[in-house]
């Protein structure tokens, strides 16, 4: 830990990205297609092959801490713009810079021939930019702004095609929706600041025990809560907003009205899961408060579970994986929930490329069927497509949690930390979550994947000539992902060691903070060494995929009728999984009607009846403009020649005076 | 170094007098439009470039005023000439100063009537505000405050649009009423400080309770009109929605800032103990402005009547962080205003670039302006972030530097309970402002070309974009490197800060509040 990272390598980082968006995005107009794409894939390769080396001094037990500039100074508040790069913080550089060159290189083809070509590669250089400044920053501000300029750009690319209207409606819905939850982020920043009189992580992270064992608390009317309590609830809601975590998790199926490319770079991989690296970077905080902890650990269960129901039915083949993204960031928050935050963040990791993977490959899809995303009208694909039937085989392998993939190595920890955490009802709660989610997972998995490349062609007419494989520039960044998703489990486990069962070499090191009393990963070790009875514990999960994915190859693969039929017996249910369980409809009904009928109210009868009406216009207004009128009748409308003379006569005496004193 | 002890150059009178020069100048020489136009810009660039010595040369280490000018004026009063800025003034001197070049080359091709009159207009609004912001004597300030009303009232009820006599008429009434009762307080401080006009004699004079709170209110009623605060706050989006596209820049980027100002320079320093005593009053009234009338704005139909609504939402901020006392909340304020200076202006001349072309502020008049207007759209939406306050543009800096102030208040003064909860109310703008502020954004904006009218919009000229620019650099320069401009407060805002906590009250209170200075002076 002794050696400290170059100062201008750390920075070249971001930076590269950064002015290859300014670059591309001020001058894109000059630049033409190819120039641009090559400028801003110049960038993010170049930023991806610095941060592995990043990594790689990293593994060697070199760190960097260290403050810029001062963003902000007022008094006892400095807010230093810097960084704090750590094991933690190079997984997830290397995750954000990875990702983002495949799909930098896929967009080339998924792209190709839109009039807004260099825009978008614009945008998503500076997307990079900004999920690194996000993740390599080392206080609440950097985090903060690294935050809010994901959502910005996450806005811009959802609203891409700004002609059509749900796409408007969705970006401005995404916006709005993560800003509830960075009300609750500010808050928490506030609150921060207030009780520890600083921003920086490395003294908050110092200041959490002492501060603990002074117990202070907030009283609000008859309501009172620890602050470090406080403080980890108003920051989790910011997380639960850009996460997508329910409620919040409305935007981001909505959120498939972008691009394809940016489903998979922002909408899965990447910004999205910033709220799982919050909680974990802030694990120092949370492993102090025990209800901040319950809290994480319910909100990802209910989401996990309930994402999945509502994956189950949808025929909008982003959709399907839209709603498995909000299922499994769920995973990765109860991961943290229940203090296996390293093996959170493992399960994020893995997740970015096979889920990546499977967006791409959807895009490869919807490329081929002309922008179609209706898996009622595809079918039997395989034939024209192999490279993208093999690569997306990978990929919902790996989310299923099939051996050997990657998804199998993180998720199946997490269910055991679940299992064997002990926090009463929650971990119950979340046990029984995450493990029924898991046959919901392959189900849905392979139901999409069995009804789009296999079943039967309903392949419409006029576009099955139109049917072919993608180009080399879409089907090679599916397959380095692909290899993403095949081994990056098991290297990670195996030869990395992140999720650090066995502790004694922990990847994450001093990077995350965990409890001695709360560390699931030491009792999984206990529970695996003790004898018997524990095979339901280390391959239920697995049972569960087989299942899982044996239900949906009878129904899809084998006997094609049942879906139907059990629609037609089930539709009550039916009903309520594919409206999402309606909770669009409520929020409708509860905020957005109410907020806009009040705001009417208020203008129509506070401001227009009641104050101008009521007190000015009535009485005073109303008769000086009668007055005033018959006046306007008796000049000569030369009233304002008359005003200036008066003006600047006493400006000239005025001027005088003074001259002369 | 300092060139106001160095050199006795009068920067100040020269900066309000010049543009007044001009104006005499281009009313009895300039003939023909163009000739106009060029000779009012060349008088504002002038005077820009006057108020820049203002900064390079300003001491940010101490309080005191800089650049002072003293000259006896009616002497059988004992009204003086008396000029000098601090660390809050000085900033808002060039604000005016530049936001008034933008005012003129904006107005270049849009104003078709009376163009000399315009210009002239314009000067002499520039001189009375700078004067404003300048004036150390009460007097002086209170001529200087009236006098801003002729040409305003003018800008809007000549070059206004359809119902600009209601708008005139009202604005007038409004700021009218407030001022008769500012004048009153003066003279009522005249008559019981021992005949002086002095601010900052009034400062050090230890008025007792009743006399502040009488004070106090009368500048009150003054200030909130300004401001505007709810429920004085009616006559602003007609104002705005009447005046021409210069006349809402000048409103919204300086005249609504002379009220938190007046609270800054008089109502804090010369009634201490009546500000704590009203602080509820205020906290209520900003977070009405905060939420009420964000939620209003969200709901209007017309664009400039929604950013009108906006900014008093935005200068619920800075009147929450005025009346907070910590070193945060009030430059918050201060950097609160300077910043909505820009931003709101922008936005006003974004609406009127769409206004020139079509002439309608009706939102659903337009719709997918981005398809023939990029250049714009990518502006606009630059300033509609900022209106929003994201992290990068200048308004984030206002609004955290408030929030962090009022969040902690409670920590250091015991009248302050529960400021931790008034912050977290007021946070709820992050929510509003992106609802109101998007919306009319997707609307405007976004979406497929339609509309018959909007297909025939060009995009915008160079001209157009050239008073863009400097707005743009500013609002990201802020967001981004602030520290320059909170420099220049720093030493006057805790000067501010002591005075207003320092009780004027006898000595029972004295203590306490010394107690108090300690703790505001560790923090």
């Amino acid at each position: 830990m002794d050696t400290m990272l170059s100062t201008t390598e750390l920075l070249a980082i971001p930076a590269l990205p950064l002015a290859a968006a300014l670059i591309v995005g001020l001058f894109g107009w000059a630049l033409k297609e190819k120039v641009s794409h090559i400028i801003c894939i110049a960038g993010v390769v170049g930023a991806a092959l610095l941060s592995v080396h990043v990594f790689m001094q990293v593994l060697d037990g070199a760190s960097f801490y260290g403050n810029f500039w001062t963003w902000m100074l007022s008094g006892r508040f400095v807010v230093p713009v810097g960084m704090m790069i750590d094991q933690l913080t190079v997984i997830m550089m290397m995750t954000v810079t990875i990702v983002s060159a495949c799909v930098h290189i896929y967009t080339i083809g998924y792209m190709h021939g839109d009039p807004g070509y260099t825009r978008f590669f614009s945008y998503i250089s500076a997307f990079t930019f900004s999920m690194l400044v996000l993740v390599m920053g080392n206080s609440f501000f950097t985090l903060f702004f690294g935050w809010e300029a994901v959502g910005l750009f996450s806005y811009l690319l959802i609203g891409f095609w700004f002609k059509r209207e749900n796409a408007n409606v969705a970006a401005m819905k995404a916006f709005i929706v993560n800003r509830v939850g960075d009300f609750g982020f500010a808050i928490g920043i506030l609150a921060v600041w207030y009780y520890f009189g600083t921003v920086e992580y490395k003294e908050v992270f110092a200041a959490v025990p002492q501060f603990v064992s002074q117990g202070d608390s907030l009283h609000f009317l008859s309501w009172q809560m620890d602050a470090i309590t406080f403080i980890c609830i108003a920051l989790f809601i910011g997380a639960m907003g850009k996460s997508a975590q329910v409620p919040l998790h409305v935007w981001l199926p909505d959120s498939m009205e972008g691009p394809t490319p940016i489903s998979a770079l922002i909408h899965a991989a990447t910004m999205v899961t910033a709220g799982v690296f919050m909680v974990a970077r802030l694990s120092p905080m949370f492993e102090f408060s025990e209800t901040a902890l319950a809290m994480v650990t319910v909100v990802g269960a209910i989401t996990a579970w309930l994402c999945a129901t509502i994956g189950l039915v949808q025929n909008d083949i982003k959709r399907v994986i839209a709603y498995s993204t909000c299922s499994q960031l769920g995973y990765m928050f109860v991961a943290c929930g229940v203090s296996a935050y390293s093996v959170g963040i493992f399960h994020l990791m893995t997740h970015a490329y096979f889920k990546a993977l499977l967006f791409l490959a959807a895009g490869s899809v919807i490329h081929a069927v002309m922008a179609d995303q209706d898996i009622r009208r595809m079918g039997q694909l395989r034939k024209y497509m192999p490279a993208t039937y093999i690569t997306m085989l990978i990929g919902a392998l790996a989310l299923s949690g099939i051996p050997p993939f990657a998804g199998f190595w993180s998720k199946d920890l997490i269910i055991e930390a679940a299992a064997v955490r002990g926090m009463g009802w929650v971990s119950e709660l979340a046990y029984w979550s995450v493990l029924t989610g898991v046959f919901m997972t392959a189900f849905y998995t392979f139901r999409m994947f069995f009804l789009t490349f296999h079943n039967s062609d309903r392949v419409p007419e006029e576009t099955r000539a139109h049917l072919h494989e993608s180009p080399k520039v879409i089907t090679v960044p599916l397959m380095i992902l692909a290899i993403g998703a095949a081994v990056a489990g098991w290297w990670g486990a195996n030869i990395l060691n992140i999720p650090g069962v066995e502790t004694a070499n922990n990847f994450f090191g001093n990077s995350i903070f965990v409890m001695e009393a709360h560390n699931p990963l030491l009792r999984l070790e206990e529970v695996e060494h003790s004898a018997g009875g524990h095979f339901w514990l280390e391959y239920g999960a697995l049972v569960l995929a087989l299942a899982g994915m044996a239900t949906a190859w009878f129904m899809y693969f084998r006997e094609t009728v049942y879906p139907a039929r059990l629609a037609a017996t089930f539709s009550g249910v039916h009903r309520f999984l594919l409206n999402k369980w309606w909770f669009d409809e409520m929020n409708w009904k509860i905020f957005i009607m109410p907020a806009r009928n009040f705001g009417t109210f208020l203008w129509k009868k506070g401001d227009l009846a009641m104050i101008d009406r009521g007190l000015i216009h009535g009485g005073i207004i109303g008769g000086v403009i009668a007055g005033m009128n018959r006046m306007r009748a008796a000049q000569t409308g030369m009233v304002y020649h008359y005003a200036f003379a008066m003006v600047i006569g006493v400006f000239v005496l005025l001027t005088y005076l003074v001259l002369k004193g | 170094m300092e060139l106001n002890n160095v050199m006795s150059f009068p920067i100040l009178t020269w900066s309000i007098f010049l543009p007044m020069a001009g104006a005499i100048f281009i009313w009895l020489f300039v003939r023909g439009e163009m000739a106009v136009r060029w000779v009012a810009l060349a008088v504002s660039v002038a005077t820009f470039l006057l108020t820049l010595p203002l900064w390079k040369y300003f001491d940010n280490a101490t309080a005191h005023m800089q650049f002072e000018e003293f000259h006896p004026w009616i002497s059988a009063f004992n009204v003086n000439y008396h000029l000098g800025v601090d660390g809050i003034s000085m900033p808002f001197i060039l604000l005016t100063s530049l936001l008034t070049v933008v005012c003129i080359v904006s107005a270049w091709e849009c104003i078709k009537t009376r163009i000399k009159e315009y210009m002239i207009a314009f000067l002499v609004l520039e001189t009375t505000l700078i004067g404003v912001f300048a004036a150390l004597d009460g007097m002086l300030f209170y001529f200087f405050w009236e006098a801003m009303l002729i040409p305003m009232f003018l800008i809007i009820g000549v070059w206004g649009g359809t119902n600009r006599v209601y708008a005139t008429i009202k604005f007038f009434l409004y700021t009218l009423a407030g001022s008769v009762l500012m004048l009153l307080a003066l003279l009522a401080m005249y008559f019981k400080a021992g005949h002086t006009f002095d601010i900052q004699a009034l400062m050090d004079y230890p008025f007792d309770f009743t006399w502040q709170i009488w004070i106090w209110i009368a500048f009150f009623i003054a200030f909130a009109v300004k401001v505007p605060m709810w429920p004085v706050h009616t006559w602003l989006p007609d104002a705005h929605t009447e005046a021409p596209t210069a006349g809402s820049v000048i409103l919204a980027g300086i005249l609504l800032k002379m009220g938190a100002y007046g609270f800054l320079r008089f109502s804090l320093p010369i009634c201490p103990d009546a500000s704590q005593y009203f602080v509820p009053l205020m906290v209520v009234l900003s977070l009405v402005a905060v939420i009420y009338i964000s939620l209003v704005a969200m709901m209007q139909q017309d664009m400039k009547r929604l950013i009108a609504y906006s900014s008093i939402a935005h200068m619920g901020f800075v009147t929450l962080g005025t009346f907070m006392f910590t070193q945060q909340s009030i430059e918050g304020a201060i950097f609160g205003m300077i910043s909505h200076g820009f931003i709101a202006a922008a936005l006003f001349l974004c609406v009127g670039v769409l206004y020139d072309r079509m002439h309608t502020r009706e939102i659903a008049a337009y719709g997918g302006v981005a398809n023939v207007m990029p250049v714009f759209a990518v502006v606009t939406l630059l300033f509609c972030m900022a209106n929003v306050a994201l992290p990068g543009s200048s308004a984030f800096i206002a609004e955290i530097m408030v929030l962090i102030g009022t969040f902690s208040a409670d920590q250091l003064y015991e009248f302050l309970i529960s400021s931790k909860w008034v912050a977290v109310l007021a946070a709820s703008s992050v929510v509003l402002s992106a609802c109101y502020t998007l919306w009319m954004y997707k609307r405007v904006i976004m979406g497929d070309l339609i509309k018959d009218e909007v297909k025939a919009m060009p995009d915008m000229n160079v001209r157009e974009l050239a008073f863009f620019a400097p707005l743009m650099v500013l609002v990201l320069w802020l967001g981004l490197y602030p520290i320059p401009v909170l420099d220049v407060l720093h030493s006057s805002v805790s000067h501010l800060i002591v005075q207003a906590t320092t009780s004027k009250l006898p000595a029972a209170h004295a203590l306490a509040q010394a107690q108090n200075i300690q703790q505001i002076v560790i923090h």
